[in-house]
């Protein structure tokens, strides 16, 4: 019985905590002339991959933007907030090699949490991953084989996936020590969820254009940051 | 003479294999994808792995064929210091097998400097074996000798020697996997000498599209090719004088006066590589052929003061 209202008393104060937590939302804008896609021609030198490009090679996407300017693979990130990871219990997140590239190619996890990376084309791969502050890893995937599963422990942004069988091919994962994160989508939004109110110092950072920081207030009904980028 | 050939190749290959960032396209090492590495099956040489593992293979032949000149030596010739400079080259063969090897399986990026510097050592020690093996080393008529005034012998030494730092300076701007740290050729980023405040190497990264992935690039990268350019200069300056001194002190007609302008023509080859290598946005083949120029250029002065030196103490 006395477990039980135990049990009872710490869902009901979690229940309290979850209802006073909100939402950090905002937009990213990009201004200014990015330089433009180039197509990703060394593809024709694996005839495997380049026979999965019968059209139209695919082109670098370093600079995703919408109609107006709308930057997507920005990565938004709460400054300052360590220990609070619970990427050891965290869905996993999916890397996948299709189409002899990395999709998708900017990720964020927390630390600890497992990274699934999988092979969805018909050639090897080699998973080679050449973090800073974490171990480097480097794995065989032949096609059809087993998923590869990685994790880091130690926050680190922007840590390089490549492939050095096809060297054009990368993804960027930014490891965050707490949940607090959000990577912009192609409408250039982002939502951090479940922040508990206080004040914050929240950082943008975009692979290409470095990072920007906004001093904000979480309340009871959330708060709203934009950031806007410019390429010089 | 066939190991130096063979030597020379396998420094092309190693070339292909970092100018197409295949480094660590084979996971593992001395195997190969679990294979023994001379039974990996050709239709998977694909991508980054036929550099790499062609790279190995003819890495073994290299070790092969050094072990029997070292053997060779040690054998058929009387030269004592000769058995051991054919020992050296076995332990540098064996020593750099071991780096390539490490460099892999420990994932160090800078080891690649090394590896490279290894390289040049051992492919300037093979070419003095073979020379000092060759008919012209030991049937050279005393009589009919000029010896080689010292002030031409030490220019060309020293230019030989700054040729093997800058060497050295190439093999880090490859291993820092950055691409190009200037992308402009004879102007740097548009000027003489490029800004590389924080704020325009943040311009320069974010104005980049590199295609295979590269890191940012730095301050450091920056200065670091400049300083390569203006060795570059001083070099082909120290080469040009060379020629010249030798036309002078030793007369037109000369072989090593031969030799050095041949040295010259060279090291203009290895400018406009150079340039080339820029221009073409460090196009894989462009690259190493500048690496393999660079490699020759530094061959030709070892070689030029070997045989230099042992015409004056013949003459002498």
């Amino acid at each position: 019985m006395k477990k039980f209202v135990l049990l009872l008393c710490l869902s009901a104060a979690l229940s309290l905590q979850i209802a006073g937590a909100a939402d950090i939302t905002g937009t990213i804008t990009l201004t200014g002339t990015p330089p433009a896609a180039k197509e990703i021609t060394p593809i024709k030198d694996d005839p495997t991959c380049a026979s999965l490009y019968p059209g139209d090679l695919p082109k670098t996407m370093f600079y995703v933007t919408g109609a107006n300017g709308e930057l997507a693979d920005v990565v938004v990130t709460l400054k300052g907030i360590s220990g609070q990871s619970t990427g050891a219990s965290a869905p996993p997140a999916v890397l996948d090699q299709k189409g002899c590239l990395y999709v998708p190619q900017i990720i964020a996890v927390q630390t600890g949490q497992k990274i699934i990376v999988k092979n969805s084309d018909p050639c090897v791969h080699n998973v080679h991953a050449t973090p800073t502050a974490n171990p480097e890893a480097n794995q065989v995937q032949m096609p059809g084989g087993a998923d590869l599963t990685f994790a880091f422990d130690k926050p680190e942004p922007f840590l390089k996936f490549r492939c050095d069988v096809h060297p054009w091919m990368f993804a960027w994962v930014t490891v965050v020590d707490s949940p607090y994160f959000a990577v912009s989508g192609k409408d250039g939004k982002f939502t951090i969820k479940n922040v508990p109110p206080g004040k914050y110092t929240l950082e943008a950072a975009h692979r290409k254009l470095g990072a920007q920081t906004a001093d904000i207030e979480v309340k009871a009904d959330g708060a709203a940051q934009n950031f806007t980028f410019e390429v010089k | 003479m066939l190991n130096a050939v063979t030597t020379f190749l396998l420094i092309g290959l190693g070339g292909l294999v970092t100018s197409h960032e295949a480094g660590m396209s084979v996971p593992d090492w001395p195997t190969t994808y679990g294979y023994n590495m001379f039974l990996f099956p050709v239709d998977k040489w694909v991508g980054g792995i036929f550099y790499e593992h062609s790279h190995r293979l003819l890495a073994s032949v290299v070790g092969f064929l050094t072990t029997l000149l070292a053997i060779f030596i040690w054998l058929k010739d009387s030269r004592k210091w000769l058995h051991w400079l054919g020992i050296a080259a076995f332990l540098l063969v064996i020593l750099q097998g071991i780096l390539g090897g490490l460099r892999v399986r420990w994932q160090l990026n800078w080891l690649g400097v090394p590896h490279g510097a290894v390289a040049q050592t051992f492919l300037v020690l093979t070419c003095a074996i073979a020379l000092c093996l060759s008919r012209w080393w030991q049937n050279l008529e005393t009589a009919k000798l000029v010896s080689v005034p010292r002030g031409l012998r030490k220019h060309i030494f020293y230019v030989t020697l700054l040729i093997f730092i800058q060497l050295l300076i190439a093999a880090t701007m490859r291993h820092q996997h950055a691409g190009l740290a200037i992308s402009d050729f004879p102007l740097a980023h548009g000027k003489i000498w490029p800004d590389t405040t924080p704020t325009t190497i943040a311009s320069y990264n974010a104005q980049r599209t590199e295609m295979n992935g590269e890191n940012p690039i730095t301050a450091f990268q920056v200065n670091l090719q400049m300083v390569h350019r203006l060795v570059a200069y001083t070099i082909f300056l120290g080469v040009a004088a060379a020629a010249f001194l030798a036309r002078k002190k030793l007369g037109g007609g000369d072989a090593l006066t031969k030799f050095a302008f041949f040295w010259l023509i060279l090291l203009s080859l290895q400018i406009v590589l150079g340039a080339a290598t820029i221009w073409s946005n460090k196009a894989a083949d462009v690259t190493t052929l500048h690496v393999m120029v660079g490699a020759a250029a530094l061959l030709t002065g070892a070689l030029w003061c070997l045989m230099a030196a042992r015409r004056t103490r013949l003459a002498a």
